[in-house]
């Protein structure tokens, strides 16, 4: 159960949302969209690409670093999926065998080289996401959806989602102490039993969703939600996309690892 | 089976989110139409239930390894297709960011894999089809089994072609068939006997929950079949004229299956103004180098990929790598250092 506990450790990088810090404070659709253009160029490298990668760290770092974002707390997380794009990238050692490049007398095959890339861009997309979140809370998320021009209802639902979810997680840690506490080893996690157990958890959503409504039509709902809107642009939120993007565009079309990486060679000579 | 941005390249990757980002506005606008205002807390809280009982595990029959529910075909039959979509999405966005399964560029082609399928074709054109008339417990087995795995080996086949079109991979395309098909067979089995165990035990118990095609489902019912073919036909002619206008743009992303298809890398050329004047734009406001459009007539060779890998320059793009890394490192702490420094004037 320590994975799972691992995996649906979704409060702490909610209370990390909450900082107070120069990217934390900055505009959430700015965010967003910086770091979709982030990953776009990231991704947009060729798939022998791996020097070229390498200036792009900047970015995670210094959401990162500015953030006051813990390094573990990503990391971590980082390191504990992953298993599809490993999955796809180990065939590449396998089945592209030319030799690319020789480092030190080693011949490197060109698999080895596109697989390497492959990891390099997981990790910096998937840092991306993570730190996206670390550094925006989730309201601040819809907000910026909303004003991004999604649907209402959609964003509204994502909100509720979002509620809910840590009292439903609640639930259903009690559900599997219960669970835990009246079987013994791998009994009571027989299909059957498991379709029971699950079912009544719906069957207590749905309860709750019932509930829930009522407690809202007696509140004055009348079918619409208003998202609370807490930012508004201002300069240095332009100031921030302007400066990303033109660094990007610039660590993507010049090649500064092999202009720096010439100029460290000839001056050991 | 999520897909990973580290696997996409930009183009099916974009394509991909235009395509699922088109199907949210649509669904949304359906709801609209005929909101059922008890609809908008259902939605959310059942969207949390996915989650919460993806936290429940089980020993799947045979292997002994543990399984866990994926959820989107049940919620299409208990909320219909167009809501489903919508929680389906929401709950890939959640995953995408606070457990970064699949990245942001990739969400978008996850949505397309995981929702489409079981809302727009698993559920209306054979669930539905299947459960007709009067229902029994065996028909609703058997319409599960069979929607859940259509799905998932739908979803699978995504997932290879984003893959292989992204040209990212070296795995070939019968080896990647062969891999992921059969291993979604036997998930779409286990999860479609566990969606109809679920779906009986909860009819048993409230039947107006999966039953009631006025209350909760209303948007599901009425000319859904048509429709959904209709929006599926409008989705295809939107993403394969997409792909295919990024196909003549950017050669690499399709080459492989062009390669298929004539034979040879570029598809016999044919003089199109338009794409000419576009590849004019793109020469003149190129922010991905790697992506330009070949000159007309197939001459020039393909550029060399940037920067060029070839031995005289390994060396230095190592080096170069390592120093960018170590600069990088000096940022971040120069930051922690700023930050730090800035606090003890605060105080």
């Amino acid at each position: 159960m320590s994975f799972d506990l691992e995996y649906f450790n979704l409060g702490y990088l909610d209370t990390l949302s909450y900082k107070n810090t120069f990217v934390h404070r900055l505009d959430p659709r700015i965010k967003i969209l910086v770091s979709f253009t982030f990953i776009f160029f990231v991704v947009s490298f060729p798939k022998y690409e791996l020097s070229g990668l390498m200036p792009f760290f900047i970015y995670p770092v210094f959401l990162l670093t500015a953030g006051d974002i813990p390094l573990r707390a990503i990391a971590k997380k980082v390191l504990f999926i992953s298993p599809f794009a490993i999955f796809v990238g180990i065939f590449n050692p396998l089945f592209d065998t030319d030799v690319l490049i020789t480092i030190f007398g080693i011949p490197v095959s060109g698999g080895w080289i596109s697989f390497i890339s492959i990891i390099v861009k997981f990790i910096l997309t998937v840092s991306t996401a993570l730190l996206l979140i670390a550094v925006t809370s989730f309201p601040g998320i819809c907000e910026a959806l909303e004003r991004l021009k999604l649907p209402g209802i959609f964003v509204v639902q994502l909100l509720f989602l979002y509620r809910y979810l840590f009292v439903l997680l609640e639930e259903t840690l009690k559900i599997l102490r219960a669970r835990e506490a009246k079987s013994f080893g791998k009994k009571g996690k027989e299909v059957k039993t498991f379709i029971r157990i699950i079912s009544v958890l719906l069957l207590r959503s749905v309860d709750r969703a019932e509930r829930i409504y009522r407690a809202m039509l007696s509140r004055g709902f009348r079918g619409e939600i208003r998202v609370l809107k807490t930012h508004r642009l201002r300069l240095q939120d332009v100031f921030f996309a302007a400066f990303s993007v033109i660094i990007f565009y610039i660590f993507r079309n010049f090649n500064l690892v092999s202009f720096i990486g010439e100029n460290l060679k000839s001056s050991f000579r | 089976m999520h897909m990973a941005d580290a696997l996409l390249s930009p183009v099916v990757g974009g394509a991909m989110w235009a395509g699922t980002l088109g199907t949210i506005i649509y669904c949304a606008k359906k709801l609209k139409e005929k909101m059922d205002e008890r609809m908008i807390p259902l939605m959310g809280v059942l969207g949390a239930f996915i989650f919460a009982g993806q936290m429940i595990n089980f020993t799947i029959p045979g292997t002994g390894s543990s399984g866990h529910l994926g959820g989107g075909m049940l919620l299409a039959i208990l909320l219909g297709p167009y809501a489903a979509f919508l929680v389906i999405s929401s709950v890939l966005i959640i995953q995408a960011l606070f457990f970064a399964d699949g990245g942001l560029l990739g969400l978008g082609a996850n949505i397309w894999n995981l929702g489409i399928y079981p809302c727009f074709i698993g559920y209306p054109l054979i669930y539905r089809m299947l459960v007709r008339g009067a229902k029994s417990d065996k028909k609703i087995m058997l319409a599960s089994l069979i929607s859940v795995v259509a799905g998932l080996q739908l979803g699978a086949f995504s997932v290879i072609l984003e893959t292989k079109l992204s040209g990212i991979t070296e795995l070939p395309f019968s080896a990647f068939v062969a891999l992921m098909q059969p291993i979604h067979l036997a998930i779409g089995l286990v999860e479609g006997f566990i969606t109809a165990g679920i779906v009986i035990y909860v009819r048993n118990i409230r039947p107006d929950i999966v039953e009631d095609l006025h209350g909760v489902k209303v948007l599901s019912s009425g000319g859904s079949m048509k429709k959904a073919l209709i929006t599926l036909a409008i989705l295809a002619v939107i993403t394969g004229g997409a792909f295919s206008w990024f196909a003549s743009t950017y050669p690499d992303g399709l080459k492989w299956s062009i390669e298929k298809i004539y034979g040879k890398p570029e598809i016999p050329e044919k003089v199109n103004p338009v794409t000419e004047n576009l590849s004019e734009i793109q020469k003149k406001t190129a922010i991905l180098p790697d992506y330009s459009f070949p000159s007309q007539g197939g001459q020039e060779e393909e550029k060399p990929s940037w920067p060029a890998v070839d031995p005289g320059t390994s060396l230095s793009g190592l080096l170069g790598g390592l120093m960018v890394l170590g600069l990088v490192v000096i940022f971040g702490l120069g930051i922690k250092m700023i930050r730090k420094l800035g606090k003890r004037h605060v105080l």
